[in-house]
């Protein structure tokens, strides 16, 4: 995995003209609560950045602001050089190039495995139907869960469900996927399944963020983790110094607490 | 004592048929119209919820036989509107079956509402998050969903609905409660009789629509 690492400084100036996702001076607010306080952060293409914190950190928040599912109050947030819109049709369209894996898989409950893989395609990106199914018949196989393409989703496991989910979002062919805590619902022995995918993912050069508490994964396929504290970014570093020499206070306060238990 | 029946002074199954046709057309329109409401309650767009809220609660709020009789004073007579009908017959008819879905819509969008409810936030992200639009979403997630959810609640709104076709009797539709009024006043030393007979027609239509339904319920529910 360290192949697909990035030397971030000395690349630096190449990348910032190749950055898919930027968000600059992004604010949100829940109430009175500061969720994300002056966030700027730049992914570039083909980058795995992964994203780390505390509970209530704004993680989670930060991720669904980059498709919208949050609004924000101010910044920006761009992805391939467009500004997010804000409602309607080009917001839509936008979506649909941007990925997202949930927490709680949210696979449409009335349909089947295969169904959920096509339905984007066909009512998105208006695919005839054959070639729908043939493609997510494919990108099932690829996640491993082929042989359950016509079960609904609460016929499959956890694990099942969560690389369904993944496949339902590469079907759009997405220029970048979200992971929204993508193994946290999940019980231990099916983390790594999934895991797995993700990693090949990331291997397969997939621009991807991930919102995680698996510290392994941060490790092995990440280019870059981003540390989060209280609706402010902390520190980014590379996963390697990140773990073993963190420079910020309470990233080494978290660290501890997760690494002796 | 059954003698009215036997007589051939009364068309009692044709009078039925009328009930359930005015059932069956309203029953379609009001699915189809407390869809729409209930698209329009939780649309994005201010003007369309605002519509939907006050719609539903003036006209859930409102008498039926008020409605029906409005519709039939105030649409026919005053503003002669004929919902393209021939003859004082089919225009009761249609103006009946305007007023029944009028007012029927709103207990389908309330309780169609209450299935949208019981839908998880998930799955409406999760189909924007592919880059559906609000019609899509609606549409092709949610409402199919929350259909499945309600329909144990529609079903009572059917079964109200269907008894509520004799308010069509006010403004001379020949349904079977203008049946049994008429035979009320010529028949008044069968009058029990009388009453056993359109009750039972009653329940005739609705218990199968009941057992049907509750049946269909079961096998359409979401698993999740």
């Amino acid at each position: 995995m360290s192949g697909v690492s990035v030397t971030k400084d000395a690349e630096g100036a190449a990348e910032a003209a190749d950055d898919l996702v930027v968000l600059s001076n992004v604010n949100k607010h829940f109430g009175a609560l500061h969720v994300l306080q002056d966030v700027n952060l730049s992914i570039a293409r083909g980058e795995v950045v992964v994203v780390i914190g505390p509970s209530g950190s704004g993680k989670s928040t930060l991720c669904r602001t980059i498709n919208r599912l949050e609004t924000i109050d101010s910044g920006t947030i761009t992805i391939d050089g467009k500004e997010l819109p804000s409602e309607g049709r080009e917001l839509a369209r936008l979506r649909a190039d941007v990925g997202m894996v949930f927490q709680s898989f949210n696979l449409f409950a009335h349909k089947t495995v295969l169904q959920n893989v096509m339905l984007g395609q066909m009512k998105v990106r208006k695919t005839d139907q054959a070639t729908a199914a043939k493609k997510a018949q494919a990108l099932l196989d690829r996640v491993g869960v082929g042989t359950q393409a016509d079960k609904y989703p609460a016929q499959l496991s956890g694990g099942q469900q969560q690389r369904v989910a993944i496949a339902r979002a590469l079907a759009m062919d997405p220029k970048v996927i979200l992971f929204d805590e993508p193994t946290s619902a999940l019980d231990p022995e099916m983390i790594n399944e999934v895991l797995e995918v993700m990693q090949q993912l990331a291997a397969e050069g997939m621009t991807m963020v991930v919102v995680t508490h698996e510290m392994g994964f941060a490790r092995s396929a990440a280019n870059r983790v981003v540390f989060m504290a209280d609706g402010k970014i902390v520190e980014e570093a590379q996963p390697e110094q990140f773990f073993s020499n963190p420079r910020s206070d309470r990233a080494k306060d978290f660290l501890s607490k997760i690494l002796h238990h | 004592m059954f003698d009215f029946l036997t007589s051939g002074q009364y068309d009692v199954l044709g009078a039925f048929w009328v009930t359930v046709q005015l059932t069956l057309y309203s029953a379609v329109g009001s699915l189809v119209w407390g869809t729409m409401l209930a698209g329009m309650r939780v649309s994005p767009v201010p003007i369309m919820r605002s519509f939907g809220t006050a719609y539903v609660n003036v006209v859930r709020n409102t008498p039926l036989t008020l409605l029906i009789i409005g519709c039939s004073l105030g649409l026919n007579q005053t503003l002669k509107i004929t919902l393209g009908g021939e003859d004082f017959k089919e225009i009761g008819f249609r103006l009946a079956v305007l007023g029944l879905i009028a007012y029927t819509g709103t207990f389908v969008c309330e309780a169609l509402r209450s299935g949208i409810n019981t839908v998880p936030v998930g799955q409406a992200e999760a189909a924007r998050a592919l880059g559906l639009n609000f019609f899509q979403v609606l549409t092709l997630i949610v409402l199919p969903q929350a259909f499945r959810a309600v329909i144990a609640p529609l079903t009572n709104v059917l079964i109200a609905l269907t008894k509520n076709t004799t308010v069509a009797a006010t403004i001379g539709v020949a349904e079977a409660a203008l049946l049994m009024k008429e035979m009320l006043e010529n028949e008044a030393d069968a009058l029990f009789a009388v009453f056993a007979v359109f009750a039972l027609g009653f329940v005739l239509l609705t218990l199968p629509t009941g057992l049907l339904l509750g049946w269909v319920a079961k096998r359409v529910a979401v698993k999740r």
